[in-house]
């Protein structure tokens, strides 16, 4: 279901956290709201639940005005930030609180509640307690409660940001998966950027309050409107006065007809290097290339050495 | 000194510390209490005045309790959902009544419902008497045992948070269905050690009561009224002694079965984490 969101505001006393944002989010689409904290992003999502009221504006789901219309009869699936599970109920009551609510039979709540379990990979913890789950797996818990009420629309605050990298890297790539898999148009809010690229088909950056840019990933990294939006989406460098990517850059033998100078440092992080170079006019950019690219310069500290933007093919 | 001989030494302390303070007055209440054996305890306790006494005290309770809990639980919800003009008022309000001595609160009472007060006056020409009843001595039990279950209450549950009643509403739970079955029991280790706290302060109040009850054996005598007038009055140690030991046993009896209930609670949900 699409979601559109109409001048909406919230200020806490006089500052506005969301500040007018309008925009469209598309039927089925896997957006990233990404933003540093203190941007508004969770605020954002907390007025789309209806657990914030706004100021202004409107909160439109699939046509209908939901801005008055209260959390509970929103048929929103929320994941919090720190999964908020029931800690005195099993993980098999936790999935079906919803349903509960919603006086199901019984039969087809644990029919429901078997599938969920084996969806989210939770089989044979249908009786644990949340205490007893790692991180990951409340993760998942929490997915399946929210996924049970069969939501029109999943929100995710910070889906990935309480667990340790690798879980994480796993679990990015299971909810794209199962996304592709239940097609919910979800929204989930994050302030890792590789984690947005990686995860969403639509980005919105979000800066004080304010959208920056919404659009598909590679567009906005490739096309970024604002000098914020080019900060923030991946690393940049001063070359000549201008902030560029420092994979856009090259080094080049100093007869080339480049700016001159010397490699000031290398970083060598596995398969990326990270040259600085220090260049006559003062500057110091950074450049930066694979393993295999190094190997061939053979440059080291104090090398004279030219930079110069790739050519692009 | 070594570590061992540190640790011990520590624990020698500690346990003097206790022994002398509780284990050993105690124990010898239990001693006393039996000193003419079980029969005459017996007796003791199953006087018509100790009856009446410990039955005043078990209704006074079965009131104050129920009533100082819900008012505690409405309390804590409404302090712990955000500031407003007067919350920080209505906590000091909740704390006066331990803060100062249970004598002022029966004074206290005595002046605001005697003839002389004027609200008083107005109730006695009404047919209504507070003081010297059971009213009074309800009163005055929940005036002193007023905060135990706000001040037990409240830090467990802005450490709980309201994530889990968000998570509820967006289900699809209403507020009734939200308080009984994720707020209540989220909090109810709280809840549990606040009604524990009021049932022994309830049972033992002596100032405040004593000061409002008039003190009538058999009528309003509460069972610490009526072990002082039996050890002060009557030099009825035995019988004393044999109310003592049951009002102790009462309060001892309640919190180990809370203790013991947390014990098992932890071992399900925590040790296996």
């Amino acid at each position: 279901m699409s979601i559109s969101l109409s001048h909406l505001t919230k200020r806490y006393g006089k500052d506005a956290v969301v500040d007018d944002v309008t925009v469209e989010i598309p039927e089925s689409s896997l957006t990233a709201v990404l933003g540093p904290s203190g941007s508004g992003k969770s605020t954002l999502l907390k007025l789309i639940a209806g657990l914030e009221r706004p100021d202004e504006g409107r909160v439109i789901i699939e046509g209908d005005d939901v801005t008055d219309v209260d959390p509970r009869h929103r048929d929103i699936g929320f994941c919090f930030q720190h999964y908020a599970p029931f800690r005195h109920m099993n993980v098999a009551r936790n999935i079906g609180f919803g349903l509960r609510v919603r006086k199901q039979p019984k039969d087809v709540i644990d029919a429901k509640v078997a599938e969920l379990i084996e969806l989210v990979r939770l089989d044979g913890k249908a009786k644990s307690y949340p205490a007893q789950l790692s991180g990951g797996e409340r993760q998942r818990m929490a997915l399946a409660r929210a996924l049970a009420i069969e939501p029109r629309v999943l929100l995710l605050d910070e889906p990935f940001g309480a667990l340790d990298a690798l879980v994480r890297t796993e679990l990015r790539q299971w909810v794209k998966e199962l996304h592709q898999q239940i097609k919910v148009t979800t929204i989930l809010v994050t302030h890792d950027q590789d984690e947005a690229m990686e995860v969403a088909d639509q980005l919105l950056i979000m800066h004080d309050g304010r959208i920056e840019q919404a659009g598909e990933p590679t567009e906005l990294y490739e096309r970024p409107a604002t000098e914020f939006v080019h900060g923030f989406l991946g690393p940049t460098t001063l070359f000549k006065g201008v902030s560029v990517r420092p994979h856009d850059l090259e080094l080049v033998a100093p007869s080339e007809g480049a700016i001159e100078g010397t490699v000031q440092s290398v970083m060598e992080l596995g398969f990326e290097v990270q040259v600085t170079v220090a260049l006559s006019d003062g500057s110091t950019p950074w450049v930066q290339m694979s393993r295999n690219e190094f190997r061939t310069l053979t440059v080291d500290v104090d090398s004279p050495i030219s930079v110069r933007e790739r050519a692009h093919h | 000194m070594n570590h061992t001989t540190r640790k011990w030494s520590l624990r020698l302390v500690v346990i003097l510390y206790l022994g002398l303070l509780v284990g050993l007055p105690v124990g010898y209440l239990f001693i006393k209490a039996f000193s003419s054996g079980f029969h005459a305890f017996w007796i003791e306790v199953t006087k018509p005045n100790a009856l009446a006494a410990l039955r005043l005290s078990g209704e006074v309770a079965l009131i104050a309790v129920p009533v100082n809990t819900v008012v505690g639980i409405g309390a804590a919800l409404l302090l712990a959902k955000r500031k407003f003009f007067g919350s920080r008022a209505l906590q000091l309000a909740f704390d006066i009544p331990v803060a100062v001595s249970p004598i002022i609160i029966g004074v206290s009472l005595v002046l605001a419902y005697s003839r002389i007060g004027w609200f008083g006056s107005w109730l006695a020409s009404n047919g209504i008497q507070i003081l010297f009843s059971p009213i009074g001595i309800v009163m005055a039990t929940m005036a002193i045992s007023l905060p135990y279950v706000l001040r037990s209450v409240l830090p467990v549950l802005i450490e709980v948070g309201k994530d889990q009643e968000d998570a509820a509403r967006t289900l699809g739970a209403g507020p009734f269905r939200t308080f009984w079955q994720v707020t209540l029991p989220a909090i109810r280790w709280g809840v549990l050690y606040g009604v524990t706290l009021t049932i022994a302060r309830t049972l033992g109040e002596f100032g405040a009561v004593l000061v409002v009850s008039g003190n009538i054996t058999g009528k309003t005598q509460t069972l610490p009224i009526y072990i002082f007038d039996a050890w002060d009055q009557n030099f009825d140690t035995v019988g004393a002694f044999a109310g003592a030991l049951v009002l102790a046993s009462i309060s001892i009896v309640a919190l180990i079965i809370l203790s013991t209930l947390r014990a098992r609670e932890r071992k399900l949900h925590v040790d296996l984490a």
